[in-house]
């Protein structure tokens, strides 16, 4: 075992919390080092055009994805079934390299809605608490949107987020999202263009009495600029976003947005291929002293430090913390410790939309989340659930977010898969379909989890995480209740014909289907020890010098894209740590 | 048949005997009267902190790291190669280290090398140290330098790579000829007689330390700059070669020099490498990235006012921003030669109106590059593509990608013909052949990375295909 120089702060993983983690402490003058198992990519040479926009080397096979054969999850549906690995990629798409997912996602920067941080309370006081399921173990953030609405400001401020403010300081805004909490200031950038399905969408639902609006993009709508002085390129509507690096430097990404200063800090480190095995800890078990890893040579190195941030993605920190005995592991039965506790994902549904010749769609000029437009009264508690026997609900998107020949091709129900007639549908429907989609939240569970599969290992002989999940009634309800909706506004659009994809009672879970990457919970945040891993500044309640950062933090998972929260509450833990832990180390909340 | 070539033999030999007592005695010379004075013995002044920081700002100046850091390699220990007509010279070491470096230089030693090229043993530098550039830094600033270079610098151990120079031409002391001849006389510096003192600054940072002659003047077939200051005739700073770039006219040329650059548009440049309408690339990229981005704003604004003074070399008239080119691309109409491959190649970044976005993707319209005679740099930039130097208040290194692979010579040809002719510019045509030339030299570093990407030093491999290489451990010893 090769022993390191001691450093003050390691990260485990290095993608956008990492970035955030970095930037935000570096001007402490700390030693930091970031741990990524993956490689160095950047803009140039690695998204370059035309390159970055080969569907098949990055759609269908994943150029950017973790390796499965050297590690995956195992998927099961109950507490009693037997797990199988992953294999390939189908419901959600794991990062890998530097940069994380935060390469190949599409822009999506949302935030909670207030009553989601408290959700539990808010739901228990409107309802009642028998509303909800008996298994249902939903519960508060520990942080408020007043408390958070700086942070995440701030991390729009850092990604140059387009999009028009809906709730300006308490006043609802014309064109913005009337639903969302108050923000002290506008976007920092206007809202990408509509693309014309997302326009068709708009005009449809506003005439339905809706309020819709621009997608929140991190696609830049313009060269910006952000406060470390890092400029993005405008979003060019190429069509390339999910699954693919940006070659504009209009999507934002820790490349393009933090990068560029913080790997010129002289006391911020990076080590690519570097893969950590374990957290290590003292004698006590309430210290961590450092991480071990296997480097590019592979071999062994332990990195002691004074603090560890574990910000690998949702699932690789669960799988962490189990492997290093941080906190209790989640029981089923019991309900009883926290570790792995509170696995959620995402409940999507789609109404494909195809009209005739005389719709110029021209799905080839979008973009991942700019230019699409969205209506968000079903989402949160924005609506009275008590006549729908549901928790939760989503937003319902119109338009599209590319035209890639492979996975974005679209032909009317009843057509063929293959042959002559799927080729000419295809030819006829291609620059005339659009489409409405739904974004709905997945409640915790008690039988939802993570723990470690008894049976797989990785590369390295460590156990694989193993995912116990299935759909609920509620979130069935739910997308029920979502995409008859969406589909009244898709049929207010006049179209020739369209075609539903929703999960119905009796559907399970299906893993070939791609959904999104959006896996929540494991590592959760919350106001006891007895309920959550973590305290609200994302610091493990029972080893104070760790912090955990990302999506394994919800408690349950909300009608929104993760990433707008996931920033807010990073900076948030940044801000602790850099303000209070370093001059006085010990547990922020006190259990 | 068989006499007349003894005879032509005795004439040659008779002719070899000459010029070789010739040479002795040429030797001879050269090594009895090295000249170029100065005192060797010189002392230091008292060194003081602020002394030594004063000589770190002004080695920015001076771009010493440029050459004399190899990239990768430690600060100011050389080896870095530097091609020249002759064959490869490496870069000295000029850390303080007694033994590898010059820490064993006295200041006299120290001045008589940077201002007059001549090296502790007598030996005369390679040109390739712009010392008929630095003939022109005050006595004070040379103080400076060598007080940084002493107490500043971390000594390096690192031995001097000798020059891949194959004999005869290895030989130095010919190179005292080409110094007597062509490098200027130090003197008390000569403060323009304008009074504006301002130009006078930019003046001396220009003419001196800054050797912005080095590449931007162009040079005579025995190398050595055809002016060294404005006094010197409208040679001075018209545009040169360097490195197989062209290196474009610093006079006030209006379509292919500065006439159409703004003070500010200069600053801009120098401190960030580019500006709302253009971008530093080729060999200023590294000028930017070691030397101007760390010069204050009003030592950037002397420089820019005094080149901003200096009329054009050649009459041109002021380019006009032309709406042709963006009506047609924009109704559809790419029927001119080029057009086509530029909307697939270039328009993403560039747009139809040939405008770019601010910081980020400069213009080509009206942008002096595409206006000027040559057009070599521009072809090396589409070939083999460019990086954004980082900036002092621009971070990001924004690249363009290498089209070397996916255009063939004739297709940049076209793609630059168009655009130097497009928008009211006014650059001639480019040929398949012009791309050729340019093709077959070698691109040279690694342009298309960041300062900060770790595979220039380390195990990870570009591209999509680096996933396998990257999940088997490297064995190095």
């Amino acid at each position: 075992m090769i022993r390191q120089k001691p450093v003050d702060v390691v990260m485990i993983g290095f993608g956008w919390t990492a970035a955030i983690m970095g930037i935000e402490l570096a001007d402490t003058g700390l030693n930091i080092l970031a741990l990524e198992r993956g490689a160095w990519r950047d803009t140039s040479p690695d998204f370059t055009y035309p390159h970055n926009a080969d569907e098949l080397a990055y759609g269908i096979r994943g150029e950017l994805f973790q390796p499965l054969a050297r590690e995956t999850v195992t998927i099961r549906y109950g507490v009693n079934d037997t797990a199988v690995p992953y294999r390939q990629y189908g419901s959600f798409l794991l990062g890998n390299n530097v940069g994380g997912a935060g390469i190949h996602w599409n822009g999506q920067h949302y935030r909670p809605s207030p009553e989601d941080l408290v959700f539990q309370s808010h739901m228990a006081q409107r309802y009642g608490q028998k509303f909800m399921p008996a298994d249902m173990q939903i519960q508060d953030y520990g942080v408020t949107y007043d408390e958070l609405e700086p942070f995440l400001e701030q991390f729009e401020y850092l990604c140059g987020t387009s999009g028009r403010a809906g709730n300006l300081n308490g006043e609802i805004k014309e064109g913005g999202n009337p639903f969302e909490g108050p923000r002290r200031k506008e976007y920092p950038n206007p809202p990408v263009h509509d693309n014309y399905g997302a326009s068709l969408f708009a005009n449809a639902a506003r005439s339905m009495g809706y309020k819709p609006f621009p997608q929140p993009s991190s696609n830049a709508s313009r060269p910006y600029t952000n406060p470390h002085g890092v400029r993005l390129g405008p979003c060019n509507l190429c069509g390339y976003c999910e699954r693919f690096g940006c070659f504009m430097y209009s999507k934002a990404s820790p490349q393009t947005t933090i990068l560029p200063v913080l790997m010129r800090k002289p006391n911020f480190e990076l080590r690519t291929h570097s893969h950590v095995t374990k957290i290590l800890l003292d004698s006590t078990g309430k210290r961590a002293t450092g991480v071990t890893y296997i480097d590019a040579q592979g071999r062994q190195v332990e990195q002691p430090a004074d603090v560890v941030i574990v910000s690998a993605f949702q699932m690789h920190n669960a799988r962490l913390m189990l492997l290093s005995g941080i906190g209790t592991p989640y029981d089923p039965v019991t309900g009883k410790g926290v570790i792995g506790k509170n696995y959620a994902y995402q409940m999507m549904s789609n109404v494909n939309v195809f009209f005739d010749k005389d719709v110029a769609i021209n799905p080839f000029m979008a973009a991942g989340s700019g230019g699409n437009v969205i209506i968000d009264e079903f989402n949160s508690d924005h609506f009275d659930h008590g006549p729908h026997g549901f928790v939760g609900g989503g937003y319902i998107l119109g338009g599209q977010t590319g035209g890639r020949p492979i996975q974005q091709l679209l032909v009317p129900p009843g057509t063929p898969a293959w042959g002559e007639k799927w080729k000419r549908a295809a030819k006829d429907s291609y620059l005339h379909t659009t489409g409405v989609q739904t974004h709905g939240s997945v409640m915790s569970y008690r039988d939802r989890y993570l723990d470690l599969d008894p049976t797989y290992k990785d590369a390295f002989g460590q156990p694989l995480l193993r995912i116990t999940f299935d759909w609920h009634d509620n979130e069935l309800k739910m997308t029920r209740f979502l995409t008859d909706r969406a589909q009244e506004i898709a049929n207010a659009m006049k179209p020739k014909q369209t075609s539903q994809t929703i999960r119905k009672p009796g559907d399970h879970y299906d893993i070939r289907q791609y959904q999104t990457t959006h896996t929540t919970g494991g590592v959760i945040q919350g106001v006891s020890p007895e309920t959550s891993a973590l305290n609200r500044f994302q610091q493990s309640w029972d080893v104070h010098n760790v912090f955990v950062t990302g999506a394994s933090a919800f408690p349950q998972n909300l009608g929104y894209n993760p990433t707008g929260l996931i920033g807010g509450l990073t900076y948030m833990s940044a801000k602790a740590i850099r303000d209070t832990y370093l001059k006085h180390p010990g547990p922020l909340v006190q259990a | 048949m068989y006499t007349r070539p003894r005879r032509r033999g005795g004439g040659l030999l008779r002719i070899i005997v000459v010029l070789s007592v010739l040479v002795i005695i040429a030797w001879v010379i050269a090594m009895l009267f090295p000249g170029g004075g100065g005192d060797a013995t010189a002392k230091a002044q008292e060194v003081t902190p602020d002394q030594v920081k004063q000589g770190e700002y002004l080695a920015r100046i001076g771009d010493c790291a440029a050459c004399h850091t190899a990239p990768g390699g430690k600060a100011f220990a050389g080896g870095l190669p530097i091609a020249s007509p002759i064959g490869t010279i490496y870069s000295t070491n000029i850390t303080p280290d007694p033994d590898t470096g010059i820490g064993h230089y006295t200041y006299g030693q120290f001045e008589r090398a940077v201002r007059r090229g001549i090296d502790a043993q007598g030996h005369t530098l390679y040109p390739a140290m712009p010392y008929p550039s630095f003939a022109k830094v005050s006595d004070q600033d040379v103080q400076a330098l060598y007080a940084f270079f002493m107490h500043g610098v971390q000594p390096v151990k690192q031995e001097d790579r000798a020059a891949g120079i194959a004999w005869p031409l290895s030989m130095r002391w010919p190179l005292t000829y080409w110094r007597w001849l062509f490098a200027p006389k130090v003197g008390p510096i000569q403060s323009a007689a304008t009074g504006d003192a301002t130009a006078a600054r930019g003046q001396y940072l220009v003419e001196g330390l800054g050797h912005c002659g080095a590449c931007h003047t162009p040079r005579t077939f025995t190398l050595h700059e055809k002016a060294l200051g404005p006094n010197d005739g409208h040679a001075y700073l018209s545009g040169g070669e360097s490195d197989n770039w062209i290196a474009p006219s610093l006079r006030g040329e209006l379509a292919s020099g500065l006439g159409g650059v703004s003070d500010e548009e200069l600053m801009g440049l120098l401190k960030n490498g580019r500006t709302e309408r253009s971008a530093v690339f080729g060999g200023m990229t590294d000028v930017v990235q070691h030397s101007t981005q760390y010069l204050n704003d009003e030592d950037l604004a002397a420089i820019a006012h005094f080149l901003k003074s200096l009329p054009p070399n050649r009459q041109e008239q002021a380019l006009t921003y032309d709406e042709a080119t963006h009506t047609a691309l924009a109704s559809g109409n790419a029927s001119a030669k080029g057009a086509r491959l530029y909307i697939d190649n270039c328009a993403t970044c560039h747009r139809t109106d040939g405008h770019g976005y601010g910081q980020v993707f400069p213009s080509l319209a009206g942008n002096p590059v595409l206006n000027g005679e040559n057009a070599g740099s521009a072809i090396r930039l589409v070939l083999h593509g460019g990086t954004m130097p980082q900036g002092r208040d621009a971070p990001t290194q924004f690249s363009m990608p290498a089209f070397r692979e996916r255009l063939n010579n004739q297709q940049i040809a076209d793609i630059l013909t168009f655009v130097r002719s497009s928008w009211g510019n006014r650059g001639e045509a480019v040929s398949a052949q012009d791309v050729a030339h340019y093709r077959d030299l070698s691109p040279g570093g690694q342009p298309l990375m960041t300062g900060y990407d770790p595979r220039q030093q380390g195990p990870d491999t570009p591209g999509p295909d680096a996933d396998d290489q990257s999940a088997q451990p490297v064995t190095t010893k």
